[in-house]
């Protein structure tokens, strides 16, 4: 387990998650500096990522798409704020129209990263996703925290599943 | 947008890795400004036993019935509540599908990421083993 803690948090609607390796900062760092590796843990298993152009600077942008089963492929962007290498990098997280242009119908979030080294060669990542609407979540998330809503929803599940009968 | 045009393309299982980014935000906005509004939120809570109707709601707030037919339908159209007929009369129900939804978007979230990491850990593993 290389995870150690999951975060979220309903307040500010951000993920935060926090991992170790059992590697340098700088090995860490190389994960996201060198396209190449890059490719490798992006995307998903079945989206695989390919980076297209990568200026990992403040103000520059990183630039990729992904393969998907049907053979689409969705392109995404990163567009750069912080890049202090080996220990932080900020980035807004988007999807790109065809040409190339962010597609500000897609969500997008956005992504702060830190590296640390915590001592006998190991070395701390935690990633911070910050999501847009971050009042409607905090209130979405409070809501289904209630205990009467949870009970509600056993109840409203049961009376869907009778309909489902019914109308079976 | 071809990821979407071809959604019904999708395994069950690419579609759940997928979840986060190919929802369309439409959908996320919709159900989080749906929800954003205290009222809103009553209803949601009322609705959830599916008894009252649009009229019958509308007497538990200081406002209009239209203002309250509104608000029914926002919810209705980020598909939060349903209008279902029961006999003669039309009642509205939560649709706990729909609020459901938005909370699995965080959790596909992290799994997501939860993915990445493991990937990541397994290339510093890899890269280790060739320089050994």
């Amino acid at each position: 387990m290389t995870v150690t803690a999951v975060h979220k948090d309903a307040d500010a609607l951000t993920m935060t998650l926090t991992a170790e390796f059992d590697a340098s900062p700088e090995r860490v760092w190389q994960l996201w500096a060198d396209p190449r590796q890059l490719d490798r843990w992006w995307g998903p298993p079945t989206y695989p990522a390919t980076v297209d152009s990568h200026d990992l600077r403040p103000g520059g942008r990183v630039e990729y798409h992904m393969t998907g089963p049907e053979g689409d492929q969705p392109r995404g962007y990163w567009d750069i704020s912080v890049a202090d290498a080996p220990h932080a990098i900020a980035f807004h997280d988007g999807f790109s129209n065809d040409d190339g242009t962010p597609n500000t119908d897609l969500p997008s979030n956005d992504c702060r990263v830190r590296i640390e080294a915590i001592g006998g060669g190991r070395t701390r990542m935690s990633i911070e996703s910050i999501f847009p609407s971050s009042e409607a979540m905090e209130q979405l998330l409070a809501m289904g925290m209630e205990d009467g809503l949870t009970q509600a929803v056993g109840q409203i599940d049961a009376i869907l599943a009778e309909d489902t009968v019914r109308s079976a | 947008m071809m990821p979407f045009t071809k959604r019904s393309g999708l395994t069950s299982l690419s579609y759940n890795l997928m979840v986060v980014s190919m929802t369309p935000a439409a959908d996320f906005d919709r159900v989080f400004a749906a929800l954003a509004d205290a009222t809103r939120r009553d209803i949601v809570r009322r609705a959830i036993a599916g008894e009252e109707g649009v009229a019958e709601l509308a007497d538990h707030y200081p406002m209009s019935f239209a203002a309250v037919q509104k608000h029914v339908a926002v919810l209705e159209r980020a598909g939060l509540v349903i209008k279902q007929r029961t006999g003669r009369r039309k009642v509205v129900r939560t649709n706990v599908l729909g609020l459901h939804a938005a909370q699995r978007l965080l959790d596909r979230y992290e799994e997501l990421w939860r993915g990445r990491i493991d990937r990541m850990t397994n290339l510093i593993t890899e890269t280790k083993e060739r320089n050994k």
